[in-house]
C-alpha cells in the first residue's frame, strides 16, 4: 500500500451540514476542554459520509480550523488510516481484503476480477463511474475467506464468478445481498457442524 | 537521588532521568537516532536498545525513565546482537549513495553503521524510492535516505513553533512532509539540517560544495544580531562555505536562525576590494596611498567640528575604539556617533542599557510584557527560548501591539503610551500582575527608545520597578532589546553624543557636517548635500554609494574582534578567511590613516590596541555624574513596532542571494496561518 494520492479536482469549499456539525460538537464533548483534537477521527469520518465517501482538502482544512490544530495534522491522520478515502469512490466501493488467510484462498483472483471488470487501477472510477475498488488490510473476517466488502455490507465466501455476478447486479443498480455465497450462516462450519452438536444455542 | 548499576558501575542519578541519560553518566555509550536531549522523546529508531535485568527483551533506553535498582547492561552479546538487528532494518531501505551524499563524513547512520552495523545486507528485494519534497528555498530533501527517526518533525513543532512538518502514510511507506509541500515559515527552519542523523535534509545552499574535512574550521560568534550566537565557520580557501551553530546553553542552546547560516554567500558578493576615490564625480579605483591623501588632505582642510564620525551595525569594539581614539587624538573632534536613530539611553550604568533578564533568565520568567518589540525577527534566539519558557510553564505573555505570530500565544493590549502611564500610575490590570509575578521580565525594543516620549516611559517605569523590587540583585525585570550586535558594545565604549543627546544626528540631518567617516555604517537616514563622505566598510552598499572615498575594510569572519551581546557578554570572533583584494581589517585602516594624517601611529600593533580596549572597559565604571536625565514630559501618542525587514537587515544578508531568496518565498506565502 503505497502513501494516498490526493485527489487532483478538488472542491472550493466543504462545510458540515447542519446535523453533521451537531454530531461533531456533540463528539467534541465526549473530550475534556482543550483536548478537542483528540475527535479529529471522528469528524474526518463525518466528512467523508457527508462528501460521498471521501475527504477533500477542504475538508482537512475545514477541520483543522474546527479542532484548532495544525492542518498538518489532521493530514497526518487522514493519510494514515485506509478507511479515509482521499479521492472520489464510486457509489459502490469495493473493499477487497488481501491479508494472508484471504490471500491464502484466493483473493488474488478476486483483485483479478476487479481490475478486468470495474478499473485496472485501484481507486480508479470504472467508466460508469458508479464503483471502483481498493485492496485493504484484514477485515476481521478471515474464517469466510476470501471476502470483500461493498460499502458497509460484508460479502463472503466468494469466488471470481461470484464476484463477477455482484459486479453485474451492482452494474444494473441492485443491491446484492450481503453475506456468505455459500450458504453459510455467518461463521459457522463449511458442512455437517461437529462440535457442540448437543448445543441448541451454539 | 535514584541508585542505578551500568555494566557494574554504580551511578546515582535524578529523579526523571532516562535510562539512555544513566548509561552515559556511567560512561557507556548508545547509539542513537531520534533521541535529543532538546527535543521530546520519541523512541522509533530502537537503536538505543540497552539490557535490563529481569526484561526478557531488550529496552529502548531513551524512552525509558530511570528506576530505584535498575541493573543495566550495554555492553552483552546480546545488546550487540540487537544493534545488529537494528542496524539492519535501518539500512534496508537506505540507499548506498554515500559518495553522493552531502551528509558524508558527518552522518550519524555512516558513523554508526561503522560502530554497530554488519558488513554486509540480506535485504535482496527492491528499496524504496520516495519522492523529493520541496521544503523551501534552504532545504534540500533527499527523503529516500530518510531513516523516519521525527527529529525534524518535533523541532519544527517543539522549538520553532511552526507545526507544518508532518509523516503522511505509515509503514514503510511513511513519508516527512510539509502540508502540500510549502516551505517552512520559520527563521529556524535550517536547524532541521543539523538535526537530520543522516543525508536526508541537507543544506540547499551549500549542496555539492565541499566535504567536511576539506574545510577549516573557525570558532567563532555571529553578528547578524544582537544576541552573539555562537558559530562555527567552515572555510575553503578564502570562501566561508558554511556557518554552524556550536553549543552554548546560555545564548543559543544548539540552534541558529536561518540569517546566521545563510547570510554567509553575502561574504563574497558586493565586496569591495580595493580603494576607490571620486574623481570627476566617479568612483575610480586607486591605491591606499591615492585614498589616504584625498582623505588626509581634505581632513587637514576642514575644522575639526565639522567633522563627523558614525559607527556601523556589525562593527567590532576594536574597530569602534580605533575610531574613537582616532576622533580623540588624531582629529581632536567629538563627533562620534553609534546610533542611527535618536534612541534614548540612559548611560548611567550598564544595566540600563542591556537585557538583564539575561537570555538564559528567560526561562524563569513568570510574566514576559513586550513593549515595541517584535522578538521573532529582532532576535530569533531569544524568542525561541520566550516560547520554551511558554511551553514549559504557560506564562502569561503580554504585548502592548500586535506584531503577528511570535509562535507562542499573547495578550495584546492597547499600544498606546497611556498604558504604560497607567501602569506606572498603578492603575492598569498589567500593574497587579507585574507586582504578584516574582521573575517579570519587561522586554522594551529599540522602537519605544525611539518615541519622544522614550525618557518618561524608559525613567519613570524604571523607578516603578525599583519601587515595586523588580530590580534588585537577584533578578532584574528591565530589558532593552538592542537589535544590532555592535550597539552594546558601542554604548559600553561611550561612543554616543555627550549626555547621549541627538546633537550629531541633528546636525547631520541639517547638512552641517563638512566631512563624514563611515565605519561601515549603512542605515544613516540623511539627505547628502555638500558632505566629502569616508566610506570604511566591506560591502558596496548604501553607504559606499554616497562615498566620496571607499576604504575597504573586512568582516566578522575576516579579522578578530570583539562584540558585547545584547545581555552584556563579551566575546571574541575569530578570524576564520581574510579580506579580499586590496581590503584591509578596519583597525588597520584606522590606524594608517592616522600615521598619514599626523605622522604617528596610533598603535603599534593589534595586542596594544586590545590592551588599551580592555584596559578601558576596566576603568570606565560609569559614574552619575556623567549622565543627566534630561527633563521630560509625557505624551500620549501610539507605539508602533518598527517592522523589519528580517531577511535583508544588513549590509551581508543583503548581499546575500539566499536570503534574498528567502524573501521573494515569504513575501508570496500567505501572511496569517489560516488563510489558504
Amino acid at each position: 500500500m503505497a502513501v494516498k494520492k490526493i485527489s487532483k479536482v478538488q472542491p472550493e469549499k466543504f462545510e458540515f451540514n447542519k446535523k453533521n456539525k451537531e454530531t461533531a460538537d456533540s463528539i467534541i464533548k465526549n473530550y475534556p476542554s482543550g483536548k478537542q483534537q483528540s475527535a479529529v477521527m471522528a469528524l474526518l469520518y463525518l466528512a467523508q459520509k457527508q462528501n460521498d465517501n471521501w475527504i477533500p482538502l477542504s475538508a482537512m482544512k475545514y477541520i483543522a480550523k474546527y479542532l484548532d490544530m495544525p492542518y498538518i495534522k489532521v493530514y497526518e491522520v487522514a493519510t494514515f488510516y485506509s478507511m479515509y478515502n482521499l479521492t472520489p469512490v464510486g457509489k459502490y466501493f469495493f473493499q477487497v481484503c488481501t491479508t494472508t488467510p484471504c490471500m491464502l484462498r484466493g483473493a488474488y483472483n478476486l483483485v483479478d476480477v476487479c481490475k478486468r471488470k470495474i478499473s485496472e487501477e485501484e481507486n480508479r472510477l470504472s467508466e460508469d463511474g458508479k464503483t471502483s475498488w481498493l485492496e485493504v488490510e484484514c477485515l476481521g473476517a478471515c474464517v469466510n475467506a476470501p471476502m470483500l466488502q461493498l460499502n458497509e455490507d460484508y460479502y463472503e465466501d466468494l469466488d471470481p464468478t461470484k464476484l463477477e455476478q455482484i459486479i453485474d447486479k451492482i452494474g444494473n443498480d441492485e443491491v446484492p445481498q450481503p453475506g456468505s455465497y455459500r450458504g453459510r450462516l455467518s461463521s459457522e462450519p463449511e458442512n455437517t457442524r461437529k462440535t457442540l452438536i448437543g448445543n441448541k444455542n451454539a | 537521588m535514584l541508585k542505578l548499576k551500568v555494566n557494574d558501575i554504580d551511578v546515582e542519578v535524578e529523579e526523571g532521568t532516562t535510562v539512555l541519560q544513566a548509561c552515559e553518566q556511567a560512561g557507556a555509550e548508545i547509539p542513537r537516532f531520534c533521541y535529543h536531549e532538546k527535543l521530546s522523546i520519541a523512541g522509533n529508531c530502537r537503536m538505543c536498545l540497552v539490557e535490563m535485568e529481569k526484561s526478557p527483551k531488550p529496552i529502548a533506553s531513551c524512552a525509558m525513565p530511570a528506576a530505584e535498582g535498575m541493573v543495566l547492561k550495554t555492553n552483552t552479546e546480546k545488546v550487540k546482537k540487537a544493534r545488529k538487528g537494528v542496524m539492519e532494518f535501518l539500512l534496508a531501505n537506505h540507499p548506498l549513495d554515500c559518495p553522493v551524499c552531502d551528509q558524508g563524513g558527518e552522518c550519524d547512520l555512516q558513523d554508526q553503521s561503522m560502530y554497530y552495523g554488519i558488513d554486509k545486507s540480506r535485504f535482496k528485494e527492491n528499496k524504496r524510492y520516495v519522492p523529493e519534497k520541496y521544503m523551501g528555498p534552504l532545504i534540500k530533501t533527499q527523503m529516500t535516505r530518510c531513516i523516519h527517526c521525527t527529529r525534524c518533525i518535533r523541532f519544527a513543532t517543539e522549538v520553532a513553533g511552526v507545526p507544518e512538518l508532518g509523516a503522511i502514510g505509515r509503514g514503510e511507506n511513511m513519508q516527512i512532509t510539509t502540508y502540500l509541500e510549502k516551505a517552512m515559515e520559520s527563521e529556524l527552519s535550517a536547524n532541521v539540517i543539523d538535526l537530520c542523523p543522516v543525508g536526508a535534509l541537507t543544506s540547499k545552499p551549500y549542496v555539492f560544495e565541499a566535504r567536511p574535512w576539506e574545510l577549516k574550521k573557525t570558532e567563532t560568534i555571529d553578528v547578524m544580531d544582537a544576541v552573539g550566537s555562537n558559530i562555527r565557520v567552515d572555510t575553503y580557501g578564502w570562501e566561508v562555505k558554511r556557518v554552524l551553530p556550536r553549543i552554548n546553553e546560555e545564548i543559543n542552546e544548539e540552534w541558529i536562525s536561518d540569517k546566521t547560516r545563510y547570510a554567509c554567500d553575502g561574504l563574497k558578493n558586493q565586496r569591495l576590494d580595493t580603494p576607490y576615490v571620486k574623481i570627476n564625480n566617479k568612483l575610480k579605483p586607486s591605491s591606499w596611498d591615492e585614498a589616504f591623501k584625498a582623505v588626509s588632505e581634505r581632513i587637514a582642510k576642514t575644522k575639526s567640528e565639522k567633522i563627523a564620525g558614525f559607527i556601523g551595525d556589525m562593527t567590532n569594539m576594536e574597530t569602534t575604539y580605533a575610531a574613537k581614539d582616532f576622533f580623540e587624538k588624531t582629529i581632536k573632534s567629538e563627533n562620534l556617533e553609534s546610533r542611527y536613530e535618536k534612541l534614548y539611553i540612559n548611560t548611567n550604568v550598564r544595566s540600563n542599557y542591556l537585557f538583564n533578564s539575561s537570555i538564559e533568565g528567560i526561562e524563569k520568567s513568570d510574566l514576559i510584557i513586550l513593549i515595541g518589540t517584535n522578538p521573532r525577527y529582532e532576535a530569533t534566539i531569544l524568542n525561541s527560548r520566550i516560547r520554551k519558557n511558554y511551553l514549559k510553564n504557560k506564562t502569561e505573555i503580554i504585548s502592548l501591539s500586535d506584531v503577528g505570530d511570535l509562535t507562542y500565544p499573547y495578550q495584546v493590549m492597547s499600544n498606546n503610551t497611556d498604558t504604560i502611564k497607567d501602569i506606572i500610575d498603578n492603575k492598569h490590570e498589567i500593574s497587579e500582575k507585574i507586582k504578584k509575578s516574582k521573575y517579570p521580565s519587561i522586554i522594551f525594543g529599540q522602537s519605544v527608545l525611539k518615541l519622544k516620549s522614550a525618557p518618561y516611559i524608559f525613567e519613570e517605569f524604571k523607578n516603578y520597578l525599583l519601587e515595586n523590587n523588580k530590580i534588585s540583585d537577584d533578578w532584574n525585570a528591565l530589558n532593552i532589546l538592542s537589535k544590532n550586535s555592535s550597539t552594546v558594545g558601542s554604548y559600553d565604549l561611550n561612543v554616543l553624543s555627550k549626555n547621549s543627546s541627538y546633537e550629531i544626528l541633528d546636525k547631520l540631518e541639517n547638512n552641517n557636517f563638512e566631512i563624514l567617516i563611515l565605519f561601515g555604517q549603512d542605515n544613516l537616514n540623511f539627505q547628502k548635500k555638500n558632505e566629502f563622505i569616508i566610506y570604511i566598510g566591506s560591502h558596496g552598499d548604501k553607504g559606499a554609494s554616497i562615498a566620496d572615498v571607499i576604504l575597504p575594510g573586512a568582516t566578522y569572519t575576516e579579522q578578530d574582534g570583539y562584540f558585547t551581546n545584547l545581555e552584556g557578554k563579551l566575546q571574541k570572533a575569530y578570524k576564520a578567511s581574510y579580506p579580499p583584494g586590496e581590503a584591509k581589517e578596519d583597525w588597520q585602516i584606522i590606524n594608517e590613516l592616522s600615521s598619514f594624517i599626523k605622522r604617528k601611529n596610533l598603535y603599534k600593533d593589534k595586542n596594544q590596541l586590545i590592551d588599551s580596549l580592555i584596559n578601558y572597559l576596566n576603568l570606565n565604571n560609569k559614574n552619575e555624574a556623567d549622565f543627566e536625565v534630561p527633563e521630560y514630559n509625557f505624551k500620549s501618542e501610539k507605539i508602533i513596532t518598527e517592522e523589519i525587514d528580517y531577511y535583508h537587515s544588513n549590509v551581508i544578508a543583503r548581499a546575500s542571494k539566499t536570503m534574498s531568496e528567502c524573501k521573494n518565498i515569504r513575501m508570496s506565502l500567505p501572511k496569517t496561518g489560516t488563510d489558504s
